[in-house]
C-alpha cells in the first residue's frame, strides 16, 4: 500500500492551515452586511434611518448640552442663552418638588411621601418576587395602614384601629368558614365593622398619641397623586375583579346579567366620562349630608373602570383553564368556594398576570386624565400652576419631557418585570 | 325480582334553600336581586332628595335652547344661535371625524413598524422598538399635550408673506402653518356626478374582475393577470369620462389674504394635534398587534407553500396573511375602539368633539350635569357596542371549524 503513494505524483501528506474567512465575511464588516445592507432595498431603509438618526442627534444634541439648571426664570433663561439654542431645565431645578407632590403639600413634611414610596418598595417586593423570604408579607400586610397614616397624618390610632378590626374580622372569618364560605365572610365583616365602631367611640380619647401633621387629600398633588392613585385603584379593583369575572362565568343568570351589564357598561365609556361623573354628578348620589372629597370620588370610580378590565381579564385565565379542572375540583367534593379558591383561582390568576400587569400600566398612565378634571396630578401641575406662572410659561418641551421620563421609567420597568415573570411561570418546556 | 318503588316522595323543607345545590341558586340571585334594586333605590332616593333640595329636575328641554358658543372645526354648518343639540351634533360628527382619521392613520402606521420590528434590517428593527416602546410606556395625554406644542412650533401664515417669505407652501399648495393646516378643496361644477358615477363603477368593476379572476384560477387553475387589469380599470374610465366632459372637478387652492389663509379646507390646529397624536399612540399598539399575529403563525407554513411551489407574493396572500389576519383583525378592531374612546381627551387641546361641546361647554353654560354625562356615556356606549357587534361578527365568520 504505501508504496503505491509514491507512483503518485499528488497526495497530500499534510493538511492546509485553516485559512481567515475573507475580510468581507467576518467581524463587524460581516455583520453590516447581512444586518444592514443585505439588499439594496435594506441599504437604502438604513441609509435613510442613519441620516434621521444623525440628524435628531444634530439638532437635540446642542438644545441638551446648552441647557441651564439654575436660573430662575425663563425671561433669565434667554438671556443668559443670548440667542443660542439650549434648554432651560432650571423649570425642573425650581419646581421639582411641586411636579412631585404638588402645590399644597406642606414642604418640611416631603420625607413622609418619599418614606410611604420607599416602604411601597419594600412592600411590593415579596409579592413581586417568589424568592425573597415570605417573612417579608408582614410589611406587605401592614403598609397599607402605614401608608395612610404617613400620607394623611393624624395620630396613628387611627391606622391602628382599623387594623385590629381587619385582624378581628379575619380572625372570626377563619372561626366562621367552617359554616360556609358566605357566612362566614358575612361574620368577618360584621365583627371588623364592630370594632372599627367601637374605634371610632374610643378614639378622640387617644387622639393625642404619634400625631403627624393632617393633611388634607385636596393638597395632594404631582406625580405622588398618579402613584397614588395607581396603586390604590388596581388593589382596589383586583378582589372586585375576581369577583365579577367569576360572576360573569356563573351560571345563575341575574348574577351573570349584573356582572355582564356593569363590565359592559364601564368598558364602553371612556374614562373621561366616568371622571365628569366623579367630579359633577356622583354627589348627587350620596346622602346631602355626606361630604365626600373629590379624590374619594375619583377613586371610587377608577376603582370601577379597572375591575371591569380586570374582570375580563381574569375570566380570559378562568375560560382558558380546562374543564377537566373544573370537573376534577367537583369529583373531590370540594363546594364551589373551595375549589375556586383551591384549584381554578390560582392557576387562572397565573395565567391571567401579563394581562393583569397590562391593565395596571394602562390605569396608571390613565391616572393623568384628572388633570382633565383639575386636579393638580402631575400632567395637571404641569398644565396649570407652572406654566400660568410668569417665570416659567413657555417652557413646554423640558416639563412634558420629564413627565413623559418619569411615565416612561415606571411602565417600561413595570413591564419588563411582566416579561420577566411570565418567563418564570412558564412550567412547558421550550 | 326487583320492585321497582316509586322514590320516596321528597317534602320540601325550608332548609333546603340553603343546603340544596338545586335551590341554593335560587336563594344567592333573590339575594343578589334584593340587595342590588335596595341599592338601586337607596341611590335614586338620595337623587331625588339632593336635586329637591337644590330645586333641580332632570329635563332635556335646554337641548332646544341657543347654545351661544362658536365652534372653530364643524362639518355641518353652525353658529352660535342653534340649539344645545346641534351644538352636539356637531361634536359628534367631530369624534367621528377624527377616529376615522385616526384609524386609518393609525392603521398605516402600525402595519409599517409591526412589519419593521421583525424586519432583518437591524437599525430598521431597533427604530421601530423604541417607537413603539416610546408611545405604549406614556400616557396619551401627555402624547396629545407635546404633539400639540410641535404643531405650535410651525410657521404662522405671517411668514408666507411678502417677496421672500420665510415659510413655503409645499408644493405650492398645502401650507402648513401653526393656526391648522390648509389643503386643497375640490369644487364640484355642473357634470361633475357623472365622473363620481363612473368612478364608483369603475371600483365595482374592480371588485368584479377580481373575483372573476379568482374564480377562473380555483376553478380552472388559469391565472390571470391582478395588478395591472386592477389599476387600469380603477382609473382610466374615470380619466376619460373626466376629460369629455370638460374638466367638471376643480381645485380651489388656499391662498394668502390679509393675516390668514383662505379658500381650501381647513384643518384646524387642534384636529391635527389630536389627529396625529392618537394615530402614533395607537400605531405602536396596534405594531404589536401585527407583529403577534405574523409571529403567530408556524414557519411550517411558509416551507409548507413553497414545497407547494407557490411563489412569494402568493404564499404571503393566500397562506401567510388569512391566517395572521385572523390574529390581528380582533386586537385591532379593540384599538379602534380604544382610540374612538380616547378622542375624548380633545377637551385637552381645544378640539370640540362631543366632550367639549356636550360633556364640555354645553354642561357648565346649562348646569345640567346628569342628563349631559348620561347622553355622553350612552353615545361612546352605543359607538362601543356597534364595534363588538362587528367583532363578534367577524369572530364567527373567521373563526376555525372545530369538531
Amino acid at each position: 500500500m504505501s508504496d503505491m503513494h509514491s507512483h503518485l505524483a499528488f497526495v497530500r501528506t499534510e493538511m492546509l492551515a485553516q485559512q481567515e474567512p475573507p475580510i468581507k465575511e467576518k467581524g463587524i464588516v460581516k455583520w453590516a452586511r447581512s444586518n444592514l445592507f443585505s439588499n439594496w432595498m435594506n441599504s437604502v431603509l438604513t441609509i435613510v434611518a442613519f441620516y434621521l438618526i444623525v440628524k435628531l442627534i444634530f439638532s437635540a444634541g446642542p438644545w441638551f448640552a446648552n441647557g441651564l439648571w439654575d436660573t430662575s426664570s425663563l425671561a433669565q433663561c434667554r438671556e443668559v442663552l443670548d440667542g443660542v439654542r439650549g434648554a432651560c431645565f432650571s423649570v425642573l431645578t425650581e419646581r421639582w418638588q411641586q411636579l412631585l407632590f404638588g402645590i399644597a403639600y406642606p414642604s418640611d413634611q416631603y420625607w413622609r411621601p418619599t418614606l410611604a414610596f420607599v416602604l411601597m418598595l419594600v412592600a411590593a417586593a415579596p409579592v413581586l418576587f417568589v424568592a425573597l423570604p415570605r417573612a417579608m408579607l408582614v410589611i406587605t400586610a401592614l403598609f397599607p395602614f402605614v401608608a395612610y397614616w404617613l400620607l394623611w397624618g393624624g395620630t396613628i390610632m387611627t391606622s391602628v384601629f382599623l387594623l385590629i378590626g381587619v385582624i378581628v374580622g379575619y380572625l372570626v372569618f377563619t372561626k366562621a368558614e367552617r359554616f360556609g364560605f358566605v357566612l362566614g365572610l358575612a361574620a368577618g365583616l360584621i365583627a371588623a365593622v364592630v370594632v372599627w365602631k367601637i374605634g371610632g367611640v374610643i378614639k378622640p380619647s387617644v387622639d393625642g398619641i404619634m400625631v403627624l401633621e393632617p393633611v388634607a387629600s385636596r393638597d395632594m398633588g404631582g406625580f405622588m397623586l398618579n402613584m397614588m392613585l395607581g396603586v390604590v385603584c388596581i388593589s382596589l379593583s383586583l378582589p372586585i375583579g375576581i369577583m365579577l369575572a367569576l360572576g360573569r362565568q356563573s351560571h345563575m343568570p341575574i348574577i351573570k346579567g349584573i356582572s355582564v351589564v356593569f363590565i359592559e357598561f364601564i368598558r364602553g365609556v371612556p374614562l373621561i366620562t366616568l371622571l365628569f361623573v366623579a367630579s359633577v354628578v356622583l354627589a348627587y348620589f350620596f346622602p346631602p349630608e355626606t361630604n365626600m372629597d373629590l379624590i374619594l370620588r375619583v377613586i371610587i370610580m377608577i376603582t370601577m373602570f379597572s375591575s371591569a378590565y380586570i374582570a375580563e381579564v381574569i375570566r380570559g385565565g378562568l375560560a382558558a383553564l380546562p374543564k377537566g379542572q373544573y370537573e376534577a375540583a367537583d369529583s373531590l367534593g370540594l363546594d364551589y368556594a373551595q375549589a375556586m379558591r383551591l384549584i381554578i383561582l390560582p392557576q387562572a390568576l397565573k395565567i391571567s398576570i401579563p394581562g393583569i400587569v397590562n391593565v395596571a400600566v394602562g390605569l396608571f398612565k390613565d391616572t393623568t386624565l384628572v388633570s382633565v378634571i383639575s386636579m393638580f396630578d402631575l400632567v395637571g401641575m404641569i398644565r396649570g400652576p407652572i406654566l400660568a406662572s410668569t417665570e416659567w410659561n413657555g417652557v413646554y418641551w423640558e416639563l412634558y419631557g420629564f413627565a413623559a421620563l418619569l411615565f416612561f421609567v415606571t411602565c417600561y420597568s413595570i413591564s419588563q418585570y411582566s416579561q420577566w415573570l411570565e418567563r418564570q411561570l412558564r412550567t412547558d418546556h421550550r | 325480582m326487583t320492585a321497582y318503588t316509586d322514590p320516596p316522595k321528597e317534602s320540601f323543607q325550608l332548609s333546603q334553600l340553603i343546603h340544596d345545590t338545586r335551590y341554593r341558586s335560587y336563594t344567592f340571585q333573590f339575594i343578589a336581586l334584593v340587595l342590588l334594586l335596595f341599592g338601586l333605590g337607596y341611590l335614586t332616593m338620595n337623587l331625588i332628595t339632593n336635586l329637591r333640595v337644590a330645586g333641580l329636575s332632570i329635563s332635556y328641554g335646554f337641548l332646544g335652547q341657543p347654545a351661544g358658543y362658536d365652534i372653530n372645526q364643524s362639518l355641518i354648518d353652525y353658529n352660535n344661535q342653534d340649539s344645545h343639540l346641534r351644538a352636539s351634533i356637531v361634536g359628534v360628527l367631530n369624534t367621528l371625524l377624527v377616529a376615522f382619521l385616526g384609524c386609518i392613520t393609525a392603521t398605516i402606521l402600525g402595519v409599517f413598524a409591526g412589519v419593521g420590528r421583525l424586519s432583518k434590517n437591524w437599525l430598521i428593527a431597533k427604530l421601530m422598538s423604541v417607537y413603539v416602546e416610546a408611545f405604549r410606556n406614556v400616557p396619551v395625554l401627555i402624547w396629545i399635550l407635546i404633539i400639540s406644542t410641535i404643531v405650535t412650533v410651525m410657521p404662522s401664515p405671517r411668514d408666507f408673506k411678502g417677496e421672500t417669505p420665510d415659510a413655503e407652501m409645499l408644493f405650492g399648495i398645502i401650507a402648513f402653518t401653526n393656526r391648522g393646516i390648509y389643503i386643497p378643496k375640490p369644487v364640484w361644477l355642473e357634470g361633475s356626478w357623472v365622473v363620481v358615477t363612473v368612478f364608483i363603477l369603475s371600483v365595482i368593476g374592480v371588485f368584479a374582475y377580481r373575483s372573476y379572476a379568482k374564480k377562473l384560477l380555483f376553478n380552472t387553475g388559469k391565472l390571470l393577470p391582478m395588478g395591472w387589469p386592477s389599476v387600469a380599470i380603477l382609473l382610466v374610465p374615470s380619466i376619460l369620462v373626466y376629460f369629455i366632459m370638460g374638466r367638471p372637478i376643480g381645485v380651489e387652492i388656499p391662498e394668502l389674504g390679509g393675516f390668514n389663509f383662505k379658500g381650501g379646507v381647513a384643518l384646524q390646529r387642534p384636529l391635527i394635534a389630536l389627529w396625529l397624536a392618537l394615530s402614533v399612540y395607537t400605531g405602536a399598539f396596534i405594531a404589536e398587534n401585527v407583529r403577534a399575529g405574523i409571529q403567530a403563525i408556524n414557519r411550517g407554513q411558509t416551507e409548507a407553500a413553497a414545497s407547494l411551489g407557490l411563489r412569494p407574493g402568493r404564499i404571503m396572500s393566500l397562506v401567510i396573511l388569512p391566517q395572521a389576519l385572523r390574529v390581528i383583525i380582533p386586537p385591532v378592531i379593540s384599538q379602534y375602539l380604544n382610540l374612538t374612546k380616547n378622542s375624548s381627551l380633545a377637551i385637552a387641546v381645544g378640539y370640540m368633539d362631543l366632550t367639549g361641546t356636550l360633556g364640555g361647554i354645553t354642561l357648565n353654560q346649562t348646569g345640567r350635569a346628569i342628563e349631559c354625562v348620561l347622553m355622553l356615556m350612552l353615545f361612546y356606549l352605543l359607538i362601543s357596542l356597534s364595534i363588538s357587534a362587528i367583532m363578534n361578527a367577524y369572530n364567527n365568520r373567521v373563526k376555525l371549524k372545530e369538531r
